[in-house]
């Protein structure tokens, strides 16, 4: 023995995960996603979500370097994540300096103005993402159409997400039949043909990724799940009483960023409840706010503040929400 | 224009005369009486808020100062005597005097002189550490060096030496507060009387273990062997458990006991040099000795002692 | 479906190197110590003085009150020494130092006691034997067992639960005794249930230990009164409080014990001690102990005099192993780390565990992620996070209102924090005081 023997309190042994790693599989369940928007919006994916993964990392080290002046940690993988979910909520033409300040707003006020990682209250990325859709609201909703523009970056042919195509028709007081003559099939949603921004297009590469996340017990099933069939009850509903006014459920799950906010950000570590009980009302609550802007409020798109309003309540949720303590209930069972 | 002016003008003043309205008759309405003493008494101490004195702050300190008949029982040790004769004087009470006191650490046992055998993992706090286990050094009545003290100090008086990994008390910003004391798992920190000039003496170890098992574990241990206690004119040291203990009311400075303590576990503190005759190769360090301020001086005597220790016994451990 | 706990739990590797090796006898050292400290509760009274001469089974140390136990001596020789000596605590603990007579043959006669099935003794004389002869709950906590079979007036009892659960990854100690003293175990169960008057008795034994379980409901298969369950594979389904919920489905309440729901929970070690101090008149003196590590090269499974010095087991598996970092006396998840192979064994050491370099360090301490991870397999239905953070920042009241003192300390949380946060160390820190407030306050 030429080192000291070590001592300390038990267990002496632990499990392999590290937060690193868990970090690293959210990229990796992210991949199918990115793909697919390579595929449709080509190009110009890739450079929105380059800027924003690179201009998340380095506001990070910049901040906590010489602002802070604290531990850098960009290599732990939650600043790549942040980028990551950034870009994935970013239409693909919008202009390289919006992600930067979008980018800046996500990590400086969104996590590192709490204390850094674990700290913060609200989703960086999405607290990114509001920020630049309300500063910004026309670049922030101009999509770019799939397919024609798979080069070209600026000045590309734009059309709404279905979701906005829906919300615009109902205003005019169009009927669903006509409108989603316009609209594009559940197939082409599900695989992720249609307008929308980066990373919500294809619901087949979320489902994929999101299944790894659950196979990987990054993420338990009680969010996404209450989450999404939370709203498919309640726009089922509202479809059931009048179709002709209100779209079906699949178009609401399939569409917009339901599926990426289900799998991916309100399922966000940190800023989840910590127990199980907690979970399901957190989902049930981004699920009706969700529904409610979707139909009655001014945006088309409402998983996003959803999210952040039910961040919002989380402390209070662990608070009211605890685990049964073990013998807490005392029945007299003795024979 | 002028209207709208005007009337904003008037708005913003009418809003204001109405707070401040509320504002009086609330302070009226919930006005609690105060005996004004404690104020007054409250202006005198320190403000500290250390809880040295027993009370949770100096204002409640002050109340119970007001409050109680006799408080010759009761002493802001951060004010000390003047503080107190102060209050004294303004209550029309009687108080005790007290010698001011200094928080001292009672162990040398630096990384040079007390070998780690064992490397501890967990958070570093001394608290958890000694629930552990005893250490890791093979002392288990030592520093644990993992600063609780430095961390409760309110007065900045306390810094953790990174040589030596101990902590340093700076004797001047001490205010004898007793934060540190009820830290230290180990009970290391004592308060002794300052004297005059700040002159110390005390045992600067608290190893009950017998002689030869001490020195194995710290080359600066007291080994119990009673020489100190033998030599002592007015039985100031004391011999428990293999450990030498000096009353600070009955010492009188004399020196005696340092100069006789083979493993040199006592401490003496601002002290002039010595006649440089008795040892000659402290001539360098000794000098100094007088420069230095009050605090390095501690370190000082400290070094000089590993210096001495592993020039007179090269072995040891034997 | 087997049956377990339901809320929380783990399942850590198992690394039960040594569950096929047999039980060996460990050579009579030369010197033991015997700490006066080896139970929980009052520490034992030292009755003998140094330079006298000690018998095998001699009681060296009186129980020093009612939670505590007699110590005797495991060997035949002299006292040498009464000192302080690190023990497994971590601190210098009076123990009685014994040098063994080379001469005295009573040392190396190895007796093989027959089968003794008929129970002679009655209720009240079997717990007095058993605490005469300082038998105490040796699946780690060592209780001392005569208290738990002190049953009230008015307590209503109906079960008898045996612990062969052995949940800690690593030991096989039980395991092997069960496979080896089956038949023993099952009288001691019968002692034990004459003892408390009971006649249902269920011995659970996790699935791992198939063999075991087989042996079992084998010998039991003409004993109406006494049933084996198997049990999933989860840690700690050895703890007391699950292994009710497990078996029985009984949860115990808050701050209670099993007894607040008719049931006694004794390790099958225990159980086994019993059967020899009440058939044989043994004195508990020697225990079974795995000794393992990955690298070990012949990790074994021994019988072993109380008072061996770790080092003495070390060397006859191989000696220690290059690159070995720590030293554990106990499992993986609730063992203590050990300062030095001088340590005596105790009667709470089920295991010696060396662990090498890779696993010995604990990784460094990030961030709480707010996984919530601590939370889902907390056994108890704690929030080990909010403890830590109560404890750390010294809201020791809130943290009593969280119920920090019904943690069993099982290390789950600790074992699966991503971030390598220290929660045990600072929960086990904040039980500690609170139980000094609630102490201060009575």
């Amino acid at each position: 023995m030429s080192q000291p023997i070590i001592v300390s309190a038990s267990p002496h042994v632990h499990s392999d995960r590290t937060s690193k790693k868990l970090m690293y599989d959210v990229v990796i369940a992210l991949i199918p996603a990115f793909l697919v928007s390579l595929y449709v919006f080509g190009i110009g994916a890739f450079i929105v979500t380059a800027a924003a993964v690179i201009s998340c990392i380095v506001f990070e080290y910049l901040i906590q370097k010489f602002l802070l002046k604290s531990e850098v940690t960009i290599g732990d993988g939650s600043a790549l994540i942040t980028g990551m979910l950034l870009a994935f909520n970013l239409p693909s033409g919008i202009p390289i300096w919006m992600i930067i300040v979008g980018s800046l707003f996500a990590i400086g006020v969104g996590k590192l103005s709490f204390g850094g990682l674990g700290f913060n209250i609200f989703n960086p990325a999405l607290v990114g993402r509001v920020f630049l859709l309300i500063s910004f609201p026309v670049q922030m909703t101009t999509w770019p159409t799939a397919i024609e523009n798979q080069t070209v970056l600026a000045d590309a042919v734009t059309g709404a997400t279905p979701l906005g195509l829906i919300k615009e028709g109902l205003m005019f007081g169009e009927t669903m039949t006509n409108i989603s003559a316009n609209l594009p099939s559940n197939l082409e949603m599900f695989l992720g043909l249609s307008g929308g921004s980066i990373g919500e297009m294809s619901a087949l590469a979320l489902l994929i990724g999101g299944i790894y996340l659950l196979a990987r017990k990054v993420i338990t099933w009680h969010i996404p799940i209450t989450m999404l069939v939370t709203m498919a009850v309640m726009t089922g509903i509202f479809w059931l009483i009048n179709p002709e006014s209100y779209a079906s459920p699949l178009i609401h799950i399939l569409s917009g960023g339901a599926l990426l906010g289900a799998f991916y950000m309100a399922t966000d570590l940190v800023t989840s409840p910590m127990t199980k009980k907690g979970m399901v009302i957190f989902a049930i609550g981004i699920a009706v706010i969700t529904v409610v802007i979707r139909l009655f409020g001014a945006y088309p798109e409402g998983v996003s503040f959803a999210i952040l309003i039910m961040n919002a309540f989380v402390p209070l949720i662990n608070t009211y929400f605890k685990p049964r303590r073990f013998g807490s209930k005392i029945k007299a069972k003795i024979v | 224009m002028t209207d709208s002016v005007l009337y904003s003008v008037l708005l913003l003043a009418s809003l204001g005369v109405v707070a401040a309205l509320v504002l009086y008759i609330v302070s009226k309405k919930f006005y609690v009486y105060e005996n004004p003493l404690i104020g007054e008494v409250d202006e005198i101490l320190p403000g500290a808020n250390c809880a040295g004195c027993g009370s949770p702050g100096c204002k409640s300190f002050a109340e119970k100062l007001v409050n109680t008949e006799d408080i010759s029982e009761l002493f802001c040790p951060v004010g000390g005597n003047d503080v107190m004769k102060q209050v004294a004087a303004l209550l029309g009470k009687e108080v005790a005097e007290k010698d001011p006191t200094v928080a001292v650490l009672r162990c040398q046992g630096g990384c040079d002189v007390r070998p780690k055998t064992t490397e501890y993992q967990g958070p570093r706090t001394c608290a958890i550490s000694a629930m552990v286990y005893s250490g890791e050094t093979d002392c288990q009545y030592g520093c644990l060096g993992d600063g609780d003290c430095v961390a409760v100090c309110d007065f900045d008086a306390m810094y953790m030496d990174e040589a030596t990994g101990l902590p340093v008390i700076d004797t001047d910003k001490c205010t004898s507060c007793g934060a540190c004391v009820k830290a230290c798992p180990r009970d290391i920190i004592e308060m002794r009387p300052r004297n005059k000039r700040d002159l110390k003496i005390f045992v600067g170890c608290l190893n009950e273990d017998k002689g030869g098992i001490a020195k194995k574990s710290c080359a600066v241990a007291c080994i119990g062997c009673s020489k100190c206690e033998d030599i002592c004119p007015k039985d100031a040291v004391t011999m428990e458990n293999n450990l030498a203990y000096i009353d600070a009311a009955l010492c009188t400075l004399c020196r005696k006991c340092v100069e006789v303590c083979p493993t040199h576990s006592i401490i003496e503190t601002n002290f002039p040099p010595k006649k440089p005759k008795k040892v000659v190769e402290k001539k360098p360090v000794v000098k100094k000795v007088v420069e230095k301020t009050e605090v390095e001086k501690v370190a000082v005597v400290k070094e000089q002692v590993v210096a001495k220790v592993e020039s007179e016994n090269p072995k040891t451990d034997a | 479906m087997l049956k377990t706990f339901p809320k929380g739990g783990i399942h850590p590797p198992e690394n039960k190197l040594t569950a096929e090796k047999g039980i060996k006898r460990m050579a009579v050292p030369k010197v033991v110590t015997v700490p006066i400290a080896q139970h929980i509760g009052i520490p034992a009274e030292i009755v003998v003085d140094k330079k006298d001469k000690v018998e095998i089974g001699q009681v060296i140390a009186k129980s020093g009150g009612f939670v505590s136990s007699n110590i005797h001596s495991p060997v035949a020789g002299t006292v040498t020494k009464i000192d302080q000596i690190i023990d497994t605590s971590g601190y210098k603990k009076q123990c009685i130092v014994i040098r063994t007579d080379a001469k005295n043959e009573a040392n190396f006669v190895e007796t093989e006691y027959p089968l003794l099935t008929e129970i002679k003794l009655e209720s009240k004389e079997i717990v007095k034997k058993i605490a005469d002869f300082g038998v105490v709950g040796l699946g780690g906590a060592t209780f001392p067992s005569h208290v738990k079979l002190n049953v009230k007036e008015g307590v209503k009892l109906d079960y008898l639960i045996i612990n062969g659960v052995e949940c800690e990854p690593y030991l096989t100690a039980d395991h092997r005794l069960m496979l080896e003293k089956t038949a023993e175990i099952i009288v001691g169960i019968k002692i034990l249930m004459k003892a408390l008057n009971i006649d249902k008795a269920i011995i659970g034994i996790e699935n791992n230990k198939k063999n075991a379980i087989n042996q079992f409901k084998e010998l039991t298969k003409n004993e109406p009164g006494i049933q084996v369950a198997a049990l999933q594979v989860k840690y700690p389904q050895g703890g007391e409080k699950q292994l009710v919920r497990a078996i029985l489905g009984r949860e115990v309440p808050k701050n209670g014990l099993p007894m607040d729901v008719g049931v006694v929970v004794n390790n099958v070690g225990t159980v086994f001690a019993v059967y020899e101090a009440i058939q044989h008149n043994k004195p508990l003196m020697e225990r079974v102990v795995t000794v393992t590590g990955k690298k070990m090269e012949n990790p074994s499974n021994f019988w072993v005099k109380i008072g061996t010095p770790i080092k003495d087991l070390i060397a006859e598996v191989g000696g220690i192993p290059e690159g070995t970092r720590k030293l554990v006396n106990g499992g993986p998840m609730m063992g203590k780390a050990i300062k030095n192979t001088d340590v005596p064994v105790t009667k709470g050491t089920s295991g010696i565990l060396l662990i090498d370099e890779n696993e010995a360090s604990r990784g460094e301490a990030k961030n709480c992620i707010r996984c919530g991870e601590c939370v889902f397999v907390c056994p108890m239905g704690l929030e080990p996070h909010l403890l830590m953070n109560l404890s750390e920042k010294g809201l020791y009241e809130k943290a009593s209102n969280e119920d920090i003192m019904t943690c069993i300390e099982c290390g789950s949380c600790s074992y699966v924090c991503p971030s390598h946060r220290p929660l045990l160390d600072y929960i086990r820190f904040g039980k500690s005081i609170v139980k000094k407030l609630e102490t201060s306050k009575n």
